[in-house]
């Protein structure tokens, strides 16, 4: 973990967020890694909560056609809400 | 053969009659079975056959006993029959005459289902190693049920409300009735297999224990043990517990439950993000504080040790001891000066110069010795009168007493 990783999504994101808050909190790093960890820590809270406030929904349905194949449709959700 | 004991038929059916009749177990006689060839007679009377996997008896029930039934029964209900057994004379035939009946479908599910339980609970297909995690941001959420219904209702509307970014893909299936088990268990291999979900929720609203029945389905509880994909069971109410429950990694005790449990809040984990950042943030200005802390310290050590700073210190010790020292010299000077003007009045005032010129003068005798007293001269002799321009010589004509 040496290199920058990529944390895009929510998951990964979170991991390495507080895996660097463990860091910075036990403080017995030089300032400048501090500093470093702290800029990565900032970007991550900004990727985090970016991926959070995402609102769009994806609701699909399986649908099974006469001849037997599956395919995924959109579920029409204005017959239930 | 002995010909002579022979009876009628009549005779014959009359003592089987009065055997039956006398026999406690046979005249009060509960019995548990299923019902079938139903026919509910016009004369209002109900004639049907009681079975069970082997064997069947007939039986009767008279419309006034039929009268006070609480539901009505027809084909294929399991019951639990009172009354008892005897024969119909004429015919021969022996038969229950039913006195009274309850519906004994929950009864006889309920056998069922501990049956099945008991199987595979010896099977090892309800132990806890065997259950799956749920994993914490499910991208998509696979879902089994009606695809109508307050069910599916509120999972969509739990899941959009804590955590919108999951996808969700349902599987519509009959949840009761005959074709029920078949389909749910389509869907399951279905959505486990080629939904590539992260978590599967199959379930239903509340219902009797028949329509629940379909979820203890032994083909489909086997098939929910076995499925890769973690899965959360949601079959009506907290108090309804069907095999399904058991096989899956997770019981919720209703579909919401079940939607909230697959899905974390967002709101939560929002303020979870911003408690994170203020802690980074505090971590480091606490490193930062400390730092300048230590180079306050460092600069001082280095000022106070500073040549020119020891320079400074000496000479501004000197001009304050040069400015105290000032001010006592100053103040014994003119102390000195009162003192000597003082004395000098003092010494005026007394300066005999001062009392001659005043008109007061000294007299001598010729030894200069300053004569004060009558008796310390004789007439005829020599005196000097010293006044204060100078001296005048005399000589003592006559003496007078004080």
């Amino acid at each position: 973990m040496a290199n920058k990783k990529e944390y895009k999504d929510i998951e990964s994101a979170m991991k390495r967020l507080d895996e660097i808050v463990a860091q910075l909190t036990a403080e017995n790093i030089s300032l400048e890694a501090s500093l470093s960890l702290y800029e990565e820590g900032v970007a991550l809270v900004k990727i985090a909560n970016s991926r959070l406030e995402d609102a769009e929904r994806k609701i699909n349905m399986l649908k099974t056609n006469a001849d037997g194949e599956v395919s995924e449709v959109p579920f029409d959700t204005s017959a239930v809400l | 053969m002995n010909t002579d004991k022979a009876l009628s038929v009549s005779q014959l059916n009359n003592y089987i009659k009065m055997l039956m009749e006398s026999d406690d177990v046979l005249n009060y006689v509960t019995i548990r079975g299923e019902i079938s060839n139903f026919k509910h007679h016009s004369s209002g009377h109900m004639y049907f056959t009681l079975k069970d996997e082997k064997s069947e008896i007939a039986a009767v029930m008279f419309r006034a006993a039929a009268s006070r039934l609480n539901f009505a029964p027809k084909s294929g209900d399991k019951v639990v029959a009172y009354g008892k057994v005897s024969v119909y004379e004429v015919s021969g035939k022996y038969q229950v005459y039913v006195s009274a009946m309850t519906n004994d479908g929950a009864g006889a599910l309920y056998a069922e289902y501990m049956r099945l339980l008991e199987k595979l609970l010896a099977e090892g297909l309800f132990e806890a190693s065997r259950k799956k995690a749920i994993p914490a941001f499910p991208k998509r959420l696979g879902i089994i049920t009606s695809p109508t219904g307050a069910a599916i209702r509120d999972m969509i509307n739990v899941t959009g409300r804590r955590y919108p970014s999951a996808e969700l893909l349902i599987c519509p299936s009959s949840v009761q009735g005959a074709e029920a088990p078949s389909e749910l268990l389509r869907s399951l291999m279905l959505l486990d297999e080629v939904g590539e979900c992260d978590v599967i929720i199959i379930g239903r609203g509340g219902g009797s224990a028949e329509d629940l029945w379909a979820f203890n389905d032994e083909a489909l509880v086997r098939a929910v043990a076995a499925a890769r994909t973690p899965i959360i069971s949601a079959v009506g109410h907290e108090t309804d517990t069907t095999l399904c429950d058991y096989a899956a990694d997770l019981r919720a005790p209703t579909p919401s439950a079940a939607a909230e449990l697959s899905v974390p809040d967002r709101v939560a984990l929002m303020q979870s993000i911003d408690e994170k950042s203020e802690r980074m943030n505090r971590a480091v200005e606490r490193m930062v504080s400390k730092q300048k802390a230590s180079l306050e310290t460092y600069a001082k050590q280095i000022a106070l040790a500073s040549p020119i700073e020891k320079l400074e210190t000496v000479k501004g010790r000197i001009k304050k001891a040069e400015e105290l020292m000032s001010i006592s010299v100053l103040s014994l000077l003119d102390k000195k000066r009162l003192l000597l003007a003082k004395s000098a009045g003092q010494l005026e005032a007394i300066n005999p110069l001062a009392v001659i010129s005043r008109g007061y003068s000294v007299t001598r005798d010729e030894c200069g010795r300053v004569i004060s007293s009558v008796y310390a001269v004789e007439p005829n002799e020599k005196i000097t009168v010293t006044v204060s321009d100078g001296a005048i010589d005399a000589v003592v004509t006559g003496k007078r007493g004080s």
